[in-house]
């Protein structure tokens, strides 16, 4: 999106001349129709009409009320709230409204529950050892944090010099292999949350050992 | 055809289009939507190279700077994204429905023929009715922007006389899985 406005030059030097004399005898370089600002809801992500069919509206309403003081009137006021049922029986209406509440109710049981489980979740460190004197680390349960792994491989790579990827264990869940014996690092990394690696609660790190044979060390 | 839709699993890959399938693309877009040649230009220039995203079900997003711009069923019409049409809302034909099929639209379901002729609904005059099997943007009553866009199942002349059953075959709406998708 970022590249979107570039254009290619001589297209912007035809704009400029237009826009300076006004009119061009040859047909004038038309210029692209900009796109319609839309507004979305920093909350639900609907456009803001569309926020009381979303399942946040009580939420949607205090951002917007926050926000944009001046557009909450335009969608709340009284009188909007009497344009809006429109053709819409009373009966209708009502009924809307009470299945609008009920779906809030509903989705935020659920954002709960998730955050419930989110905080109840682990993220293991676990040291396991490849040969007698070299070990790989691995890194589970990340993603229930919503961290991009991909990513959080990549910078782990880059701050240790290390290989670092993204595999299937046994159990095929994915989690972060590094190369060497990184587990206290890692364990800090999380700890002061740097990079991609934030919002883990460091009290769900546990750090373990994985040892091939019994006798090691 | 986005109600369920999870980019991990339903993604099958990414691929960079060859700039004569581009080419192609780039006129079927342009003799499909009423959009200009020079606002195309403006949302995909010709540089960036357009990516072709294989989701299951033959259904290809495909993508500029990894935003989804516009989708396709096998080899049918391209469908732009919601957030697209927002931007450019007059590329489509528009028909709208009433209040109370909002709620209905915004579960995913196609539209019927009563939402679109009962008195909030609109349907375009005799002179400008639309065909069966074309692109339509789906405005809602009393709302500005767009909750969705389908293809019409009967023309707009069929839908006023036969008046029931479904009229507009929704494709993605406000809401579905592609909606929250920003990149890809």
């Amino acid at each position: 999106m970022g590249k979107k406005r570039a254009q290619s030059p001589p297209r912007t030097a035809a704009a400029e001349g237009e826009a300076g004399s006004s009119s061009q005898p040859a047909e004038p370089a038309k210029e692209p129709t900009p796109p319609v600002q839309v507004l979305y809801c920093q909350v639900c992500s609907f456009p803001l009409e569309y926020c009381e069919f979303g399942s946040s509206l009580t939420r949607c309403k205090e951002w917007l009320k926050e926000e944009h003081p001046d557009l909450y009137d335009k969608f709340y006021s009284e009188e909007a709230l009497q344009a809006k049922i429109g053709t819409l029986s009373l009966e209708a209406q009502t009924k809307l409204e009470k299945d609008t509440a009920k779906k809030e109710a509903k989705a935020e049981a659920k954002a709960d529950a998730a955050l419930k489980k989110k905080m109840a979740s682990q993220v293991t460190i676990k040291r396991i050892e490849r040969t007698k004197r070299k070990h790989v680390t691995a890194i589970h349960g990340l993603e229930a944090f919503s961290i991009d792994l991909k990513k959080a491989a990549k910078q782990l790579a880059g701050r240790f010099a290390t290989g670092a990827s993204v595999t299937k264990n046994a159990q095929g869940l994915d989690e972060i292999v590094v190369q060497g014996d990184v587990a206290d690092e890692v364990y800090e990394i999380l700890e002061k949350g740097e990079g991609v690696l934030k919002g883990v609660p460091i009290a769900n790190v546990d750090i373990v050992e994985d040892k091939k044979k019994k006798a090691t060390e | 055809m986005f109600k369920k839709f999870s980019p991990s699993t339903d993604i099958a890959g990414h691929t960079p289009v060859k700039t004569s399938v581009q080419r192609q693309i780039r006129a079927g877009v342009l003799s499909q939507w009423k959009i200009e040649p020079e606002t195309l230009e403006a949302v995909w220039p010709k540089k960036e190279g357009l990516v072709h995203v294989k989701c299951r079900e033959h259904v290809s997003v495909y993508t500029v700077n990894s935003e989804p711009l516009f989708f396709q069923h096998f080899d049918g019409p391209f469908y732009p994204t919601l957030r697209f049409l927002h931007k450019y809302p007059y590329i489509l034909p528009k028909v709208q429905v009433d209040r109370g099929a909002i709620r209905f639209l915004l579960a995913g379901a196609h539209m019927m023929c009563p939402g679109l002729t009962s008195a909030g609904g609109w349907l375009p005059p005799v002179e400008d009715a639309i065909p069966a099997e074309r692109l339509v943007a789906i405005h809602a009553e009393g709302k500005e922007h767009a909750v969705g866009l389908g293809i019409t199942k009967l023309s707009t002349e069929d839908i006023k006389k036969v008046n029931k059953g479904v009229a507009v075959e929704t494709a993605t709406y406000l809401g579905d899985d592609l909606w929250p998708l920003k990149t890809l």
